[in-house]
């Protein structure tokens, strides 16, 4: 088979994907749909926190503390309030924290600062309903009032990368390890399977042409649409998610092109297995996406697994990927910083289309 | 020489046999009937000469070539129209027709005089999908996506069942055509009439051949006298002289009932027993592919 014969392939295959428009519609509009649920809807991080505070005596140095707060994007200073209305304000919901100042708190706050050491002066009270809010709160309140006295403070916490703990960090990448199986695995596996559902399989196959060929022509149009995706993403975590990407964009590139290929190659394999449309749809939805977001650690951390799931989790290629990408895009990590995460991804990539390739039969039977 | 030669051939689906210890011969440039019931392994068969399938046992050979060794030189000499329609409905004509042309490495231009007597038919229509195709037009379309490559050997399997009647015999005047351009066709249908028109046909059914030869030869090896009858009560008929003496076999047959007798049979005293049903008409007919298939079932 000649190269123009190759093209009349792929142009074919991009055929079928422009003419059905609601799939093409589908596969574009999850990603962003996935990125702006996960990047501000499904969120933990502190955003517009209303706090109240409570100062028996207003003194230059509870004015100066509150200020900082005040001018804090993810704090809104409502007022000063009673002590009496702490319960009230939390239970309406008016305010997420009340901080409570001591009464001699300029004066403790010289001894904690001449090295004194001193009981505690700032009581934080936050409505912990949400769990996950309450302590980045906690957390982020604590650094942002206590800024001056933590130099005196045995044990400095500092939040590394990505100090507002903001969720976008932690998401982006899982949603790009889900969304490329997604997009990849399940478009080329029913595509390929649907040939064999309405019998054109049964055509191609009776012609010169060998049927790896006829599926590398197909995974082309996926992989260049999987590609706008990637960057429809790319574009989307850095200016709409302020996402850092302080490993460089490159590295993250080449390392999602890898794990496009890998997609590519698991839909291969899954057209090998399933002999229907709907089978194939269901292997790629269940059986890829519940591991993925499960044991790749995209929602919990894979440290915090059972240890059964910590080793099984190694198969899931999402799990090499997803971490990659949070070092390369949160905390500056070059792609030979991650050469490991490669070395198992391209393995994978390889033994998937190993195995599909063999198993993939040119006969009916 | 002989375009198709099968020695011997069985396929198993598990414990059903699709097709039990087959052989038969297709001459070159013949037009071949596989005629049988569904079920009686006609696709089995295409698709073990096709080469989708392994034989469990026995041998054949298409063009030459050995379906099991040569499997991929068959599949480059070869066309092949399944029986349910494979062509891609969301592609247009004319863009099938390129596909194909293209999967095979032939250029339409090249072959455009042997697929021109029934493409033109369809090329009015060359922008619309083919999905939106009449089941005529369908065929058509995809006849001619068969021999876009110029193949020495054409399996049809059951191109003409759920087209219309008119489609149907302008489908078989396009086959005649194509054998008169040196083409081997193998054509499988369910439908008895459309045996006529080939040059052999073999009659086949549960996996098992019952009869090879030309459909003149075969009619005429239905040697016992046959009888069509009629009446009002054409179920009361059927049993009645299923029990007349000298009756082997009585089965509907259109709008009467053929009766096929032994020499034992006595027409006259049959008629004047009969003729106390209402409306009862008798009169000797000419068996039909369809009058042997069915005594070669049962027999």
């Amino acid at each position: 088979m000649g190269f123009s014969n190759f093209f009349a392939f792929v142009k074919k295959e991009s055929l079928h994907i422009i003419r059905d428009t609601r799939t093409m519609l589908i596969v574009m509009c999850i990603p962003i749909l996935l990125m702006v649920l996960f990047g501000f809807a499904i969120s933990t991080e502190v955003n517009n926190v209303n706090v109240a505070v409570v100062a028996p005596n207003r003194t230059d140095g509870v004015e100066e503390a509150v200020d900082k707060m005040a001018r804090n994007n993810y704090f809104s200073f409502i007022g000063y309030i009673d002590n009496s209305e702490i319960d009230k304000y939390l239970r309406s919901g008016k305010v997420g924290a009340v901080v409570v100042f001591d009464k001699d708190f300029d004066r403790y706050l010289a001894h904690s600062l001449n090295g004194i050491p001193v009981k505690p002066i700032i009581q934080i009270i936050v409505d912990a309903s949400n769990v996950n809010t309450a302590g980045s709160a906690t957390l982020y309140l604590q650094n942002v009032l206590l800024d001056k006295a933590s130099q005196q403070m045995l044990f400095e916490t500092r939040l590394l990368f990505n100090p507002q703990m903001k969720s976008a960090y932690n998401f982006v990448p899982g949603i790009m390890g889900l969304v490329f199986i997604l997009v990849c695995a399940m478009m080329t596996s029913v595509s390929i399977v649907r040939e064999k559902e309405v019998g054109t399989m049964e055509v191609l196959l009776v012609s010169p042409v060998r049927p790896f060929k006829i599926i590398f022509a197909k995974m082309i149009p996926y992989f260049l649409i999987s590609c706008i995706v990637l960057i429809l993403i790319l574009l989307l975590a850095r200016y709409l998610l302020d996402v850092p990407m302080s490993g460089g964009v490159g590295g993250i590139f080449l390392l999602s092109l890898l794990y496009l290929v890998l997609s590519l190659s698991l839909g291969l394999l899954i057209s090998t297995i399933a002999e229907t449309q709907v089978a194939a749809l269901l292997i790629s939805a269940m059986v890829m996406m519940m591991p993925i977001l499960m044991l790749s650690g995209m929602l919990f951390p894979i440290e915090n697994l059972p240890t059964f799931f910590q080793v099984v989790s190694n198969i899931v290629p999402a799990r090499w990927y997803i971490d990659a990408i949070r070092k390369m895009m949160i905390q500056g990590l070059s792609l030979l910083d991650v050469w490991k995460n490669c070395l198992i991804l391209a393995g994978m990539t390889l033994m998937l289309i190993v195995v599909s390739l063999k198993k993939f039969n040119d006969k009916l039977e | 020489m002989e375009a198709i030669v099968i020695d011997n051939l069985s396929k198993s689906y598990g414990k059903v046999k699709a097709l039990d210890n087959v052989s038969f011969s297709v001459r070159n440039g013949e037009l071949f009937g596989l005629i049988g019931p569904d079920g009686a392994g006609k696709t089995t068969l295409f698709r073990l000469l096709t080469t989708l399938l392994t034989p469990d046992s026995g041998s054949a050979k298409v063009a030459g070539w050995d379906v099991v060794d040569d499997y991929l030189a068959i599949r480059s000499c070869v066309g092949y129209m399944p029986g349910t329609f494979s062509l891609y409905q969301d592609l247009t004509v004319e863009e099938n027709l390129n596909f194909f042309a293209a999967l095979f490495g032939a250029s339409v231009r090249d072959s455009y005089e042997l697929v021109e007597p029934i493409y033109k038919q369809i090329e009015p229509f060359k922008n619309r999908r083919a999905g939106k195709l009449s089941g005529g037009m369908k065929q058509k379309l995809a006849l001619s996506c068969a021999l876009i490559h110029r193949p020495k050997v054409l399996f049809l399997d059951e191109p003409t069942t759920g087209v219309d009647a008119v489609s149907r015999s302008e489908f078989w005047s396009m086959l005649a055509d194509l054998k008169q351009r040196g083409i081997t066709i193998l054509v499988s249908t369910p439908y008895m009439d459309e045996a006529s028109l080939c040059d052999r046909i073999a009659l086949c059914n549960e996996g098992r051949l019952l009869g090879l030869d030309s459909p003149h030869q075969l009619v005429a090896s239905f040697q016992s006298p046959l009888w069509a009858i009629r009446a009002k009560n054409m179920y009361a008929l059927l049993e009645v002289a299923r029990r007349f003496e000298g009756v082997t076999e009585c089965y509907p047959f259109g709008e009467f009932h053929h009766l096929v007798v032994t020499d034992a049979f006595d027409a006259e005293k049959f008629a004047r027993q009969m003729n106390r049903c209402d409306d009862f008409v008798m009169c000797e007919a000419h068996p039909t592919i369809e009058d042997l298939f069915i005594k070669l079932m049962k027999r």
